[in-house]
């Protein structure tokens, strides 16, 4: 039998039924690996061992009463974006670093009623605004491939805690790639829902229309079990959809046996990493083997989804955090002469760099006279880019290619300048532009760094995404390595 | 497009944003050269589209009967008030 930290949600949840280890047994040993890990990675904002026994008792009496879900006593990590009542949700800023939530998000709440016990809150960048972890008030979160590294943004402590084993899965967001982008860097599964799919109520929020609550695990079949538990519909978000959730895993052994995939060129750049390109066309390859039909889709306009995104996203973002007022909860700066320094000096302490940065971008881009060049040019283009994805979706079912650029790169490496930093994301954005779901699975290494393969889909199109990369995963076994040092 | 010291200082006015005097160069710079990247846009004819309104396509965005649904939790939200005095919020005085 393998080590407990080493099985999958699938293989804890069979354990967990059959009696054969309790659910406070298994959240111990994840415990012990998070805290040991802690000094090295970086992963966690805040561990809640005390409630995640007492969740796991309670987890143990509901499995000997027989009254048992598939997750009853499965310990899992949550972003720190999302609210969890009574417990610390820092957002990554220094904003929130005492803010207790009264409540929970609604993700939180389904896991919660689904037994899924929690380890604790994962670092993230700031306000999740960023590619690499490094913009968290908390410190950088390290990649266990290599501690020199990043694991990539903005959901780099769930990526982290997956890949090194301190969690079995854990909950992530996804604005511009926040899930799929740390998950290929860290070699591990992440799944971006359609927009709509699972309720932002709770889940702190950065660009509306782009937000998106998904997961990081280990294998597509991890992601099917969860997401059934959190996706749904919640009257508490007005952008929920109104659709029933389907049978995730039932759906992930079907055939791939004609099965139209695109192949996408315009990802296919001069910027891609030619060990990246190998593994991607490898893995068509593969899939082709299995059935599929591969043909070239060409979105014209997806190369202007990086300067898209930053005009809608900032402008957006200056307007949800317009909130942090240091009134009515929040940092607040010592000694305010008046209400103009409050709101001045609060904002400018408790918020950092870059959430700065993309504040005043946003600013600047709705500011009169600059809006319709900007914002209003911005979501036409974005509508446009949105119409290139609708018409590859009539010709294939799902289309393919890497989840970004490069392999993880050196703490540092690309702070100095922003534009180099938000280029990570060219190949993860257009999903979000558009509003559909993108699944990020490991598809071999680079100089012995994971790399991803990104599988995008057409609105509420997960059960073919989960299914596409299930028969991958049942192929391969890169999602199966693990850091060196932490097997 | 190039932003000069006296954009950012206004933009941050609009943001209520405190910049130190270290901070407002770094962010001519990066604002800059975000600005030039937006400025790829150009390229893109939009003669004929309409601005994008929701992700979703055909989505309108769903609205709630006007009926009070919430309770009265003040005490428990007031606790992450950095000020508070009898159930009320302190800023500094606003009229004299």
């Amino acid at each position: 039998m393998s080590a407990l930290h080493d099985k999958s949600v699938a293989e804890l949840s069979a354990a967990l039924r059959a009696r054969q280890v309790s659910s406070v047994e298994v959240t111990q040993a994840f415990l012990e690996r998070v805290t040991r890990h802690q000094a090295d990675l970086n992963a966690f904002i805040s561990i809640t061992a005390e409630a995640a026994l007492a969740e796991a008792a309670q987890a143990d009496a509901r499995l000997r009463s027989q009254d048992a879900g598939p997750l009853t006593g499965v310990p899992i990590a949550h972003k720190d974006i999302f609210c969890t009542r009574g417990e610390k949700t820092t957002c990554g800023s220094r904003m929130l670093a005492n803010f207790v939530s009264p409540y929970d998000a609604t993700v939180v709440e389904r896991l919660r009623a689904a037994g899924v016990v929690m380890l604790g809150k994962t670092n993230m960048d700031e306000f999740a605004m960023g590619s690499s972890n490094e913009t968290s008030f908390f410190g950088p979160v390290r990649n266990p491939w290599d501690v020199a590294r990043v694991p990539g943004g903005s959901s780099g402590g769930s990526a982290v805690a997956v890949a090194a084993r301190l969690a079995p899965a854990a909950t992530a967001t996804d604005t511009g790639g926040s899930i799929r982008q740390p998950a290929a860097l860290c070699g591990v599964t992440g799944l971006k829902p359609t927009y709509g799919r699972v309720s932002r109520f709770g889940m702190i929020a950065f660009a509306s229309s782009l937000d998106q609550g998904g997961l990081i695990t280990r294998s597509a079949e991890d992601a099917a079990l969860l997401l059934g538990a959190m996706a749904g519909f919640d009257e508490r978000d007005s952008t929920s959809v109104e659709l029933p959730v389907p049978d995730y895993s039932g759906a992930l052994g079907q055939p791939l046996k004609g099965l139209k995939i695109g192949v996408l060129k315009e990802f296919f750049d001069n910027g891609l990493d030619p060990a990246i390109e190998q593994h991607i066309r490898a893995a068509l390859d593969l899939l082709h083997a299995q059935g599929a039909v591969i043909k070239d889709v060409s979105l014209p306009h997806l190369p202007l989804s990086v300067p898209t995104y930053y005009v809608v996203a900032p402008a957006e973002c200056s307007s949800n955090l317009a909130r942090f007022d240091g009134v009515r909860y929040g940092h607040r700066c010592d000694k305010p002469r008046d209400l103009l320094d409050l709101y001045q000096r609060s904002r400018g302490e408790g918020f950092g760099a870059e959430v700065k940065r993309r504040i005043m971008t946003g600013t600047y881009v709705l500011s009169a006279g600059y809006y319709d060049a900007f914002y209003l040019k911005a979501q036409r283009v974005r509508q446009l880019i949105s119409n290139d994805f609708e018409r590859a979706f009539h010709e294939v079912d799902v289309v393919i290619g890497p989840t970004t650029p490069t392999a993880a790169f050196e703490l540092g490496a690309k702070t100095s300048d922003p534009v180099t930093m938000y280029l990570n994301d060219i190949y993860t954005i257009g999903a979000n532009l558009a509003g559909l779901p993108a699944i990020s699975v490991p598809c071999g290494l680079a100089q012995g760094l994971p790399t991803g393969m990104q599988i995008i889909g057409p609105h509420f199109g997960e059960e073919r995404l989960l299914n596409v990369a299930h028969r991958y995963q049942l192929e391969t076994d890169w999602h199966r390595r693990t850091p060196p040092g932490f097997a | 497009m190039i932003l000069t010291r006296s954009d950012i200082e206004n933009i941050a006015r609009l943001a209520r944003l405190a910049l130190t005097e270290q901070e407002i160069p770094v962010y001519v710079e990066g604002l800059s050269r975000i600005m030039g990247l937006v400025g790829e846009l150009e390229r893109a004819d939009t003669s004929q589209v309409e601005p994008m309104a929701h992700p979703l396509p055909g989505q309108r965005q769903r609205l709630r009967a006007d009926v009070i649904t919430e309770t009265d939790r003040h005490e428990l939200y007031q606790r992450n008030a950095p000020q508070v005095e009898a159930g009320l919020y302190l800023v500094p005085r606003v009229i004299e």
